[in-house]
């Protein structure tokens, strides 16, 4: 019967080390509560795991140059808590809170929700319409990426063999900024999202949107920037006219799969409702902002 | 929670002041449930205990050439390896009464395949090995050479000529002369009473849908899961959860040609069954695993196997037409139920048949229906079984029928209520009031005639089922202190430790705090049988009750004896016994008696034994509040309340449990259960993630009206109470979508991709 090894390094370049030093065989264990699934169901069988709890930058909130960075292996408890983060960010936030209960937030990260992969994860369309970017380490050094660009499709990144999130850098906000994460379920808990919807705006004086952008989840392979859904907001007043051609352009580019969770129809025209709603909820948050 | 309590007539029972019965007091089971003492099926081991792990099919339907096992049984671990060829072959006919019957020849081909693979999930080889790791190993070096065949899931697809047969001889029982065809329904079996085309004929109005539900699990907690211990001289015993251990022990010592008495069943805890743990699927496997390998062994399913190999109720394909004069009175309704069975013969239909129009006094009436086999596993029982599923196509219809005679739902029901003297489609006249009396408790309550806001709607439905009475044994001893122990053989999956201890404790005249309640085994008391139908607090209840007195009649002697009187100068009274003309002794409590016992004859016990008849039927009626969101097909149900008629209450708080339960398992079937299949017959959803009970945050707190109309026939008036409540809360859930959007929902379940696809239709046909 096979063995799994498990290590706690306590430094990045320690965890660097050991996953590369195992030839693809190991697998990194934030909270484990995509992970252990996946084991116990055997569709993934690592040789070693590699417990990155214990690194210190990747556990840690902080604020950064008029913005966040928060450690990718932060527990979703942490980051809910943090009343700073939660004012900032409140669409990331409530994101956040969907995972899970309680119990499963006091384990799961979001640096997990985002390696894992599923284009329903419930924090990723919202950290891609925050315009969040991840600190990666691995065997070639640091860098950095947009959080769209890491999801390549269900159960795949494009993170190269033995990379690491470290942390997830929020940009500083401009005044009049609101953000929103809404997803439908058929359960209100414990359930995982048809579609998923985040929406990210900035508006100036006169409540003219100068800025947003739009992400969806579960209605692709991965989870989508919509640049022409937020289009349709920028230089409007975020009036009905403008959330009706947002909603619009949210279900034009959805391409989602029909299966157990939902039918194509439905999630294409669901997405661009939760659009509208998501939209309508960030911009009052916008203008609480003011 | 703010209960109603409902007592529609006066109490014919003496009107003595009953102490306990109908409070609520601390449950005996709570403490070690919550703290985690309390042992249930998987919680049991032995020294050297082998672990059992099964090999399933990975089709739906296949024929089994061949199966070889030797490498498996070659594995350093290994000790057993059994399939069918353990088994011995059963007699084909089905035994016992029509609405319950079981055949061997299928039950022990549900349990271990034999010529073919009839669903995803069937067992079809086991093994035990000293690790589940090896076990598991084991499995995967198991050569099944299979032939794959179509197979068939919808039940309207299963009737059709031409489809896939489950088994190539199996000839419909209930028509004759006989079909000549081999098909997959196995029965049909119609009701009748009166002229149906002069009923209908007569008819201001007629209402005539189609309906279909799809099947749903009974969703308990707790995957099955037991313990065995054979050896190869033929005896044994199992710990096991189920929801009758004397089953149980009659079933695995029937497929394993053993005698009843040379297997003893340990009842374990149960982590809920609600039907579905009256069967057996992984005990025999166990004590023939043990059997053979002479050690104990030790099987569990994961959430997967229960989801995959155990017994959901059916789904159904129905059309039901209801002809009503212009005055509300009903003059005719015919119904056409077609349910699956799974695997093999045994859905609820009968009882659908039966139940679906039993509320209403109907002179017309034709119920139809046609058990059949499909490659799903074989249905067990679920929470009044296949009634939910005829109310939700009857009372749907009934709902459009108020509205097109303009009458409110709820009075068009009163008018048309069962009384006592009503005839039932089946024959015999109803026995029992108690339907109009939940409707006038609905019509009575506030919720009726609270305001609704924009999309949203109300519902009402209305329900019945039997309750049972049937063989219920239990045994009262007064222990040296005075306290007392009642054992029965009654599984208490609903509180029914609770329920005999205050019934014991009312009976005896002391508290209730000094009787403990408990589950004999299967060699420690008599034969009682399963925890179903809502039989436990009605039968064994009267067996406690009986044994109580017995008790109390030994307890007078004992006293006559101390007080060297008559025994017929002493009477039972509040605990103690009391001397006729009084003021020459002073009463003697039970115990002062029990002190004296060694005195005066020994230990003081009793033993009753009862086959009750004369259980009295459940009926609910109950309302629901829906907001749709129109823009999503998503359904919130705003409020929930259930009257239910449950004769009387003896534990309070656990008969308001088991209402609220039974409405919520209703909503889940109601708005998102169902089983997802690919096109070869596998299960999507084998997991409560994608099978989708609902969680506390879907749900409003469920209101329970209690009505109490006593059943004359149990000492304290009970009925059962544990199923009505889920029978009519599917259509009352639907009435209330149509109400609030305008659209009759006539598929389960009203997800929201289907109520959303509904809302892009024209309203109101
Ligand atoms: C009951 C339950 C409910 C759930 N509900 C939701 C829900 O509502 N919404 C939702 O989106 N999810 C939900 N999930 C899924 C899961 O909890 C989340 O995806 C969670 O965020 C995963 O985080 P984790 O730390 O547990 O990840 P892990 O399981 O530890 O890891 C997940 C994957 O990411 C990799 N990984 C983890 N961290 C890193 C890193 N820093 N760098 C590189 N790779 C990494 C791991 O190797 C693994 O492949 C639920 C899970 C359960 C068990």
């Amino acid at each position: 019967m096979s063995e799994i090894l498990y290590e706690a390094p306590k430094t990045l370049e320690a965890a660097v080390a050991l996953l590369a030093g195992a030839g693809g065989q190991a697998r990194v264990l934030a909270g484990g509560t995509d992970l252990l699934i996946q084991m116990r169901a055997g569709r993934v069988v690592p040789g070693l795991l590699v417990d990155i709890k214990g690194i210190v930058e990747m556990t840690t909130i902080v604020a950064e140059n008029g913005g966040f960075r928060f450690g990718a292996a932060a527990s979703c408890m942490e980051l809910v808590e943090h009343q700073a983060f939660a004012r900032e960010w409140p669409g990331v936030t409530d994101a956040v809170k969907l995972i899970g209960s309680v119990q499963v937030k006091g384990r799961a990260t979001v640096g997990g929700n985002l390696c894992n992969a599923s284009p329903a994860a419930d924090s990723v369309p919202a950290l891609i319409a925050a315009g969040a970017v991840a600190r990666i380490v691995g065997p070639g050094g640091t860098r950095e990426a947009r959080v769209e660009d890491i999801p390549a499709g269900p159960g795949r990144t494009t993170l190269a063999d033995g990379e690491i999130v470290v942390s997830l850098f929020l940009p500083p906000r401009p005044a009049r900024s609101g953000d929103a994460y809404l997803r439908f379920t058929p359960r209100t808990e414990m359930d995982i999202a048809v579609v998923g919807a985040g929406v990210n705006l900035t508006l100036d004086e006169t409540g003219v949107c100068t800025h947003a952008r739009v992400s969806l989840g579960a209605v692709a392979e991965r989870a989508l920037l919509v640049p022409e859904a937020a289009a349709a907001l920028i230089g409007s007043k975020v009036d009905e006219g403008a959330l009706g051609r947002l909603a619009a352009a949210a279900s034009a580019a959805c391409r989602p799969i029909a299966d157990k969770r939902g039918t194509r129809e439905f999630r294409v025209e669901v997405a661009g409702v939760l659009a509208r709603r998501a939209a309508g909820i960030a911009l009052d948050r916008a203008r609480r902002k003011g | 929670m703010d209960t109603k309590v409902i007592k529609p007539e006066a109490e014919g029972r003496g009107d003595r002041t009953l102490k306990i019965v109908g409070t609520s007091p601390v449950r005996p089971d709570g403490v070690p449930k919550v703290t985690g003492l309390a042992r249930y099926g998987a919680d049991y081991a032995l020294p050297g205990m082998l672990w059992g792990a099964i090999l399933r099919s990975p089709h739906a339907h296949a024929r089994i050439r061949s199966i070889d096992s030797s490498k498996a049984s070659a594995l350093p671990g290994v000790k057993a390896v059994i399939t069918s060829a353990d088994f011995p072959e059963q007699k084909y006919e089905f035994v016992g009464p029509e609405r319950v019957a079981i055949n061997f020849w299928h039950m022990t081909r549900n349990v271990m395949a034999r010529e073919k693979v009839l669903y995803e999930g069937h067992a079809l080889a086991a093994v035990a090995a000293t690790s589940k790791i090896i076990a598991e190993a084991a499995l995967r070096l198991i050569e099944v050479d299979y032939e794959v065949l179509p197979h068939v899931i919808d039940v309207d697809e299963a009737m059709q000529p031409g489809a896939p047969l489950l088994f190539e001889d199996m000839i419909t029982r209930g028509i004759d002369p006989p079909p000549n065809e081999a098909s997959n329904i196995a029965k049909r079996i119609e009701f009748s009473i009166g002229d149906l085309d002069a009923g209908f004929a007569a008819a201001d109005e007629i209402v005539e849908m189609n309906f279909k539900t799809a099947p749903v699990h009974q969703g308990y907690i707790e995957p099955h899961a037991c313990l065995a211990r054979f050896d190869n001289k033929g005896q044994g015993e199992i710990w096991a959860a189920s929801q009758g251990h004397f089953v149980v022990r009659a079933f695995t010592a029937r497929l394993l040609d053993m005698n009843i008495g040379d297997v003893l069943v340990h009842p374990a805890e149960i982590g809920g069954g609600f039907g579905g743990k009256t069967v057996i699927y992984v005990e025999p496997l166990a004590a023939a695993l043990s059997r053979k390998s002479g050690h104990p062994v030790k099987i569990m399913m994961s959430r997967e196997d229960v989801f995959k190999a155990t017994g959901p109720t059916s789904g159904a394909s129905m059309t039901v037409r209801i002809g009503v004069k212009r005055d509300g009175k009903l003059v005719a309704a015919d119904g056409v139920f077609k349910f699956q069975a799974g695997a093999f013969p045994g859905s609820p239909v009968m009882n659908a048949t039966m139940c679906g129009f039993a509320p209403y006094n109907i002179p017309n009436v034709r119920s139809v229906g046609y058990d059949v086999v499909c490659n799903r596993p074989k249905s067990a029982a679920y929470r009044a079984p296949g009634s939910p599923i005829s109310a939700y196509a009857v009372e749907s219809v009934m709902d459009a029928v108020a509205a097109k005679i303009g009458m409110d739902p709820l009075q068009f029901r009163l008018v048309n209520a069962c009384r006592t003297g009503t005839p039932t489609v089946w024959g015999p006249k109803h026995a029992h009031d108690g339907c109009a009396e939940t409707l006038k408790a609905l019509l009575a309550h506030p919720a009726y005639a609270a305001p609704l806001g924009r999309n949203q709607g109300r519902g009402v439905a209305s329900g019945f089922w039997f309750n049972n009475g049937g063989e219920s044994s239990a045994t009262v001893h007064v222990n040296e202190d005075g306290t007392v122990v009642v054992a029965t053989g009654s599984m208490d999956i609903g509180g029914s430790r609770a329920s005999m201890a205050i019934m014991a404790a009312e009976t005896l005249g002391i508290e209730y705090e000094d009787v403990r309640a408990i589950v004999a085994d299967t060699a420690s008391i008599g034969y009682t049988h399963v925890t179903g139908g809502s039989r436990v607090t009605y039968a064994t209840g009267i067996a406690v009750v009986e044994a109580c007195r017995k008790v109390i009649t030994e307890l007078c002697a004992r006293a006559a004896m101390i007080w060297s009187v008559e025994k017929d100068q002493v009477s039972w009274e509040d605990g103690s016994a009391r001397r006729a003309g009084a003021g020459k002794h002073e009463p003697l409590s039970l115990k002062a008696i029990a002190a004296k016992r060694a005195l005066t004859g020994g230990p003081i016990g009793a033993e009753a034994s009862v086959n009750a008849g004369g259980a009295a039927p459940g009926f609910a009626s109950e309302l629901c509040d829906v907001e749709v969101d129109t823009e999503t097909g998503s359904v919130k149900i705003l409020r929930f309340v259930v009257a239910q008629d449950v004769g009387r209450a003896i534990h309070r708080s656990y008969v308001e449990g088991q209402m609220e339960g039974g409405a919520v398992q209703g909503i889940g079937w109601a708005l998102n259960e169902a089983y997802v299949y690919d096109d070869a017959g596998h299960l999507l959803n084998a997991g409560f993630l994608d099978y989708r009970i609902p969680v506390a945050s879907d749900l409003p707190m469920i209101e329970t009206v209690l009505v109490e109309v006593p059943n004359p026939n149990h000492p304290f008036g009970a009925k059962g109470a544990g199923e009505v409540n889920i029978v009519p809360v599917m259509a009352a859930v639907a009435n209330a979508i149509n109400n609030a959007i305008g659209r009759r929902m006539t598929e389960l379940p009203m997800s929201p991709p289907k109520v959303l696809a509904a809302i892009h239709t024209a309203p109101g046909k």
